[in-house]
């Protein structure tokens, strides 16, 4: 039986998996299955959590589910940890990744972390560059796992950090592994091994669309190819900033950035440009109405899938959550709440009447 | 009152890439309608429908946040530099935080 009374949603009852399928604290049956002991934080990378997104999507037909998966469950906060060791295991693998090496990158943020957090349980010393108005937490964290940081201009954005990474290896090529997730395979080659499959399994086959944010490009073209292969009539949609100059971070414009080298356009079947704003609105959205919080890159991701969602009558939709929100909670991510809040507090007085 | 306001790389595009622009104002306002008269369409992107900076927009004079002082109507002084960045790379908006140095 449900613990929590259920809110008055027509279409949340309708659905399966509503508290009453899943209680929330099993007392029957046997325990749930799950990595309960694992050798090392890295074998909790992976086997992310979809739910299943009913509060947002109610002006959507029943035919149609939205998913999201939930990359924040990672042991490293994010989608990133699982590129992040794949290319450093093949690095390892290679040879090219030597005990005496420096593991060096450059990044603004979730991957800067993996390969933090990464190198600290492997023991390899890690250096990233990084755009020097990075928030505060995510420096905080680098650092907690022994990490050093070198900054860029916070005015070139990440292009900047990627040109201080390059000159840094120059100078010094014997001296550092540089893992290169723009252009390195095994970044999407981690998504065709573990994400796709993962939502082929969770989805029990029936996944229709897969909606996700392009930053490098890997998890949708490692997760769009291994399901395009296991099902070719399976969307693959990419989400991306509507301009140039835009807030949502770890998203590219593409036409206006530096390509990445494992980004081919030809593989996807559309792609959706998203505002800022409409990406934080809906970061506010997922907070107050499912009770996730994100950050802004799901934010788009989440709202290209409800355009996705309204436009067709029967499908399985899953986008991707890259990370949960804290890290974001000091940037301009929630500049817009309280009007947002007050808007809805008047938007609801006015229905009162 | 003239200043220069540093211009962040995808805005570039808009003032023939150049780093850095001229503009005239007593104000923050005042100097992005200078930089909108000669640079057609910046307006747009650092602006909002209501006319206020947008969320994701930073706008820093002499390293202080505009959003401390008084918005668009902040005060800008002869020679003060005026930098616009974008929150992109998870840009703080606490004056200060945009710092070289590690926490």
């Amino acid at each position: 039986m449900s613990r929590l009374p259920k809110r008055g949603n027509a279409s949340s009852q309708d659905r399966e998996g509503t508290l009453d399928t899943f209680p929330l604290f099993p007392t029957e049956g046997p325990p749930p299955v799950g990595p309960l002991r694992v050798p090392s934080v890295l074998h909790l990378i992976g086997n992310t959590p979809l739910l299943e997104i009913t509060r947002l999507s109610t002006d959507i037909v029943p035919g149609v589910r939205v998913y999201a998966k939930l990359e924040g469950f990672n042991p490293g906060g994010s989608v990133k940890d699982r590129p992040a060791l794949s290319m450093l295991q093949k690095g390892i693998e290679s040879g090219a990744l030597t005990p005496d090496k420096i593991i060096l990158d450059s990044t603004s943020g979730n991957t800067g972390i993996a390969l933090a957090m990464i190198g600290a349980v492997l023991g390899y010393p890690v250096e990233l560059c990084i755009p020097a108005n990075v928030s505060m937490e995510r420096k905080k964290i680098i650092s907690a796992y022994g990490a050093k940081m070198i900054f860029s201009s916070p005015m070139d954005g990440s292009d900047g950090a990627l040109d201080l990474c390059r000159e840094r290896l120059q100078e010094q090529p014997e001296r550092y592994f540089k893992p290169d997730q723009y252009f390195n395979p095994h970044n999407s080659l981690a998504h065709y091994q573990t994400t796709g499959p993962e939502l082929w399994w969770q989805t029990k086959e029936q996944i229709t669309h897969f909606v996700a944010g392009m930053g490098t490009g890997g998890t949708l073209m490692g997760t769009g190819r291994y399901l395009k292969e296991k099902n070719s009539a399976i969307q693959i949609v990419g989400v991306e900033p509507d301009d140039a100059f835009h807030g949502l971070e770890g998203l590219k414009h593409m036409d206006s950035s530096i390509v990445p080298g494992i980004y081919y356009e030809e593989q996807l079947d559309r792609k959706i440009s998203v505002s800022t704003e409409d990406a934080y609105e809906t970061v506010y959205r997922l907070g107050r109405e499912e009770g996730v919080l994100v950050g802004q890159s799901s934010g788009a991701a989440m709202w290209a899938a409800l355009q996705v969602a309204r436009e067709i009558d029967q499908g399985i939709i899953v986008t991707l959550f890259p990370d949960f929100g804290d890290k974001y909670l000091s940037t301009n991510l929630w500049i817009g709440w309280k009007e947002y809040n007050q808007r809805q507090a008047q938007n609801q007085a006015q229905g009162a009447v | 009152m003239s200043a220069q306001v540093r211009i962040p790389t995808p805005l570039r595009r808009f003032t023939g890439g150049a780093e850095a622009v001229s503009a005239d104002g007593a104000t923050v306002g005042a100097l992005v309608d200078s930089i909108e008269r000669n640079h057609p369409g910046i307006k747009e992107r650092l602006c909002d429908e209501a006319g206020e900076v947008r969320r994701f927009v930073n706008i820093f004079v002499n390293g202080e946040d505009i959003r401390f002082i008084n918005n668009l109507d902040t005060p800008v002084h002869e020679g003060d530099e005026v930098s616009i960045v974008p929150a992109i790379a998870g840009g703080s908006f606490c004056p200060g935080l945009a710092t070289l140095d590690a926490p």
